[in-house]
């Protein structure tokens, strides 16, 4: 214990000797020549400044800073906008399935059937009538099954009065009869209220006109039903005879088999969605699909195979979230299938261009990406250049303000000095940052160019901010020009300007450098509050302040925190050193705190 | 000394005056689409005026229709008899907002005060009594730090750190979920989890400048002749610093604290902002940003007003305090 407290003693006063022969050895000794040589008054304040600590962490902080902004800025490869993008999966919607509800129609070969047909038709039905008329024609509704109708157009063959069971048919034309089978038939359907009936091959229409009949042959018009078609071949239309063939054979309920223009077809049912294969000899292939839903691509360039289609609908039907269907590769792709009310979505990983957002910090982005996928590091440096020419513009601009009104109140005084002071006085009440804000919000109205309110940000500082720096000039040169060498200035004759410019202001220099250095951390404070309430340097450009106020909510703070620490961090140790250094400036200059 | 606060509380007047002209000059030259805005949305209420009686009335109510000179007199006559006209956005007049939410201000403004002061005189002593050491060094640095750091920064990085880390303080707001049920304990606990992080972050801030001008003082009177003459006569190191120099610093020290007095008032823009504190800065805030002319007008003149006082005091104060500056 003793001898440890000895040991220490001993290196205390061996740390101090060595100090003080440091001390001598230099340029303080006694002994030395040197001690004659004196210094001059900058060189002492040099001098001073050096062995001030803290005022050199301060310098070196401003330094480093100006690297970091002015050469970083060209060092970095990256642009202060340059947004970065990768290849990456993103659950994109890819299909859009519509449960069809409304009658949709397909017209026959050389038929004229058009929305407003379609419209009067789908009143008749709703009204229940088997007729309605369009453009001067009458078309006759057979329904085939529920939710299936044939619109036709019926040609007058013959006069048909019905009264008590005794019939009689007046052909309308010459040399037109109709046997036993159509008599028999036209009976009945008279007795059991039909509009319709066939007979062999030919279809007929029953009409009723006043007491009487008119029987007529039809012809097809277009057929209106709920379910879709869709063909293999998606650029080839499956024509209406097919699907008419195809429907009336599916409405049957037993055949699911039909014939049409010699080929013969076969329907597979699945619940509510049917395939059509087309049969060649042993062989079949899949030729149509039908179903009551509307399959679309939500991308105009994307096709769907019938296989896609039928895979999916049959999907749906059993009410799965997800089902896989391989590419065109032969990959497993699953797909996701999302219902609202009718519609249903199906969304798959898609391959896409994606913003990088929010990327951890790398060895590309060492500060990772902010949430426009730009590289923070960059912005940092660019954000760094802003704040510090803003920084240094606003403190000459109001240093040069400062001086000038300063000089010219402490110089002349009397009304001068009375007005000028006055005018401080009213600068000084007026609040200073709910100005800013209020300006700030007056140039979001005015939709400013994001490059000129940077600007005019400097502009308003600078005037807003010089009072400071007059009144201390002011209260300088008052007791300065009582001194002598102002006497004597005035008794060689100098100029006014002369005498206030190059004999009053030199001797505030000291003061103004002092008050600049720490006036250029206020600015920057203020200009990065300014920014972070969004009403100072607005994106796309960077500035720290606004680094900052991109990360909003609660999340990002968290989870981002390499985005806005940086920033403010930066902020601090900037606004740091410029005091470090006002700070050291001030005692260097003014010694008279000293021991 | 009559004649002098009489001298100073004519040309405070004055000032009042010119500094209310300026800042209403500066709302005028606002673009009028704001009121055009408000007429729109006054307008689209049910049962409302048309647009155009609504931007008349608007424009007659706050003087808009006449120049710059006549509007700001017809605004001041009202403004003298306390009748600032009726917030936009609030829809409640100025002065019954203002009156709502100053308290809040004022108690986080006083409570930060307090500590401040509680915290940064001692420290600046201390460091004072020790320049040049290590003591001294830490001091300075934390001063400096609490000046140079962004209030918004400081405020984020205690949210991050106490609110959402920690979870120990809510992250804003003045009263918690459940206020309305808890007892008068429980209120009192509620609000003062409320209000730890605005005053933490007020007293970082705001902890600085005090520490260095007490330090700053303190050093001048210890470098004086008569602390010289009292460690001469032999008086103990701790008579000579809490009575002899203490004493003296009090000074310029009480000055500069009655001046900050109506500062209490003055709200903390950023810092209510942040935690969301309905004080007169956040309200004021929502003012400025939305355009809402006569709450903006209002909180500049109040502020102004707080200014002037302020120097008011602080030179009252000198020259009560000091008898070798007294007047008269």
């Amino acid at each position: 214990m003793d001898k440890d407290k000895m040991d220490k003693d001993r290196e205390n006063r061996k740390d101090k000797i060595d100090r003080i022969t440091e001390y001598t050895d230099i340029d303080n000794g006694l002994s030395d020549v040197q001690r004659v040589k004196v210094l001059s008054p900058g060189m002492l304040v040099v001098r001073r400044f050096l062995r001030n600590r803290l005022a050199i962490i301060g310098f070196v902080i401003i330094t480093f800073m100006f690297l970091f902004s002015f050469v970083g800025g060209l060092l970095t490869p990256y642009n202060e906008t340059q947004v970065f993008r990768y290849i990456g999966t993103m659950s994109k919607e890819y299909v859009s399935v519509t449960i069809n509800e409304e009658f949709r129609f397909t017209v026959a070969e050389g038929m004229s059937y058009g929305n407003a047909a379609h419209a009067r038709f789908i009143l008749a039905k709703n009204r229940g009538d088997s007729v309605f008329t369009h453009n001067d024609d009458e078309y006759h509704i057979i329904q085939e099954a529920e939710d299936f109708y044939r619109v036709v157009l019926s040609e007058p063959k013959a006069r048909i009065t019905y009264i008590r069971g005794v019939m009689s048919v007046t052909p309308l034309e010459n040399g037109l009869s109709f046997d036993e089978d159509v008599q028999n038939a036209i009976r009945q359907a008279i007795e059991t209220e039909q509009t319709s009936f066939i007979v062999g091959e030919e279809q007929y229409t029953l009409t009723r006109q006043g007491r009487d009949y008119v029987l007529g042959t039809i012809e097809d018009v277009a057929i209106e039903s709920l379910l879709i078609t869709d063909g293999v071949n998606t650029n080839k239309d499956l024509g209406f005879g097919f699907k008419l063939a195809l429907e009336k054979a599916l409405r049957s309920g037993d055949s699911l088999s039909f014939q049409f223009e010699g080929d013969f077809y076969e329907i597979e049912e699945d619940e509510n969605v049917a395939s059509v294969y087309k049969v060649t000899g042993s062989s079949r292939e899949q030729y149509a699909l039908i179903s009551q839903m509307a399959v679309q691509a939500i991308s105009p360039d994307v096709v769907l195979t019938i296989e896609f289609k039928t895979a999916l609908e049959k999907a749906i039907v059993d009410g799965e979230r997800k089902f896989t269907y391989p590419d065109d590769a032969g990959n497993a792709i699953v797909y996701d299938i999302n219902r609202i009310n009718n519609v249903y979505t199906v969304k798959t990983e898609t391959r896409t261009h994606l913003i990088s957002m929010h990327e951890q910090p790398s060895s590309q982005h060492w500060l990772g990406t902010d949430k426009h996928g730009m590289d923070v590091l960059t912005r940092l440096m660019y954000g760094g250049r802003i704040s510090l020419m803003i920084g240094f513009l606003v403190v000459l601009l109001e240093t040069a303000l400062g001086v000038v009104m300063g000089g010219l109140a402490g110089y002349f005084g009397k009304w001068v000095d009375m007005l000028i002071m006055r005018i401080v006085d009213v600068f000084f009440c007026i609040p200073f940052l709910p100005i800013l804000i209020i300006l700030g919000s007056v140039m979001d109205k005015l939709d400013v160019d994001p490059q000129k309110r940077i600007y005019y940000l400097m502009l308003i500082l600078g005037i807003m901010s010089w009072p400071g720096i007059a009144r201390m000039v002011r209260g300088q040169i008052l007791s300065l020009r009582e001194q002598e060498f102002m006497l004597a200035a005035e008794a060689t004759g100098l100029s006014i300007y002369r005498r206030i410019f190059k004999h009053l202001i030199p001797n505030v220099i000291p003061q103004l450098i002092v008050l600049a250095t720490l006036g250029l951390g206020g600015v920057i404070l203020y200009e990065s509050t300014l920014s972070f309430l969004g009403l100072g340097v607005k994106f796309p450009f960077a500035s720290w302040g606004n680094i900052i106020s991109g990360v909003s909510t609660a999340y990002e703070m968290t989870n981002f925190w390499f985005v806005w620490i940086p920033a403010g961090l930066l902020i601090l140790l900037t606004v740091l050193g410029f005091n470090f250094v006002g700070d050291g400036l001030r005692d260097a200059f003014d010694p008279k705190m000293k021991r | 000394m009559r004649r002098y606060i009489l001298k100073r509380l004519l040309i405070s007047a004055v000032l009042l005056f010119f500094v209310s002209l300026i800042i209403y000059i500066i709302m005028r030259s606002i673009p009028t689409s704001y009121v055009e805005t408000q007429a729109r949305m006054l307008s689209q209420l049910p049962g409302a005026k048309s647009y155009t009686e609504w931007l008349t009335q608007l424009n007659e109510t706050y003087g808009m229709d006449k120049g710059i000179v006549p509007g700001y007199f017809q605004w001041l006559k009202s403004a003298v008899r306390g009748d600032f006209g009726d917030s936009w956005q609030f829809n409640v007049p100025v002065t019954q907002k203002f009156a709502e939410v100053i308290w809040y201000s004022f108690v986080l403004g006083s409570i930060a005060f307090v500590l401040e002061i509680g915290i940064a005189v001692p420290l600046g002593i201390l460091a004072a009594r020790r320049q040049y050491s290590r003591m001294d060094y830490g001091i300075t640095v934390i001063a400096l730090l609490g000046i140079s750091l962004p209030t918004f920064f400081f405020a984020t990085v205690l949210k991050l750190i106490f609110a959402v880390w920690l979870d120990w303080f809510p992250l804003y707001g003045t009263v918690g979920r459940f206020y309305m049920q808890l007892d008068s304990i429980g209120r009192f606990l509620d609000l003062a989890r409320h209000y730890f992080l605005p005053v933490l972050t007020l007293t970082i801030i705001g902890i600085g400048s005090l520490m260095r001008y007490t330090r700053t003082n303190m050093l001048e009177v210890l470098n004086a002749d008569f602390i010289r003459t009292a460690r001469a006569k032999g008086l103990s190191e701790k008579r000579v610093i809490n009575y002899h120099a203490f004493r003296n610093t009090l000074i310029p020290l009480v000055t500069i604290l009655g001046g900050s007095l109506p500062g209490l008032f003055a709200g903390a823009l950023i810092t209510e902002t942040l935690f969301q504190i309905q004080g007169i800065g956040y309200t004021a805030y929502l003012a400025m940003v939305s355009g809402d002319i006569p709450f903006t007008m209002f909180y500049m003149v109040f502020m102004a007003v707080l200014t002037i006082l302020g120097t008011l005091i602080a030179d009252i104060l000198y020259a009560v305090v000091d008898p070798r500056v007294r007047i008269g």
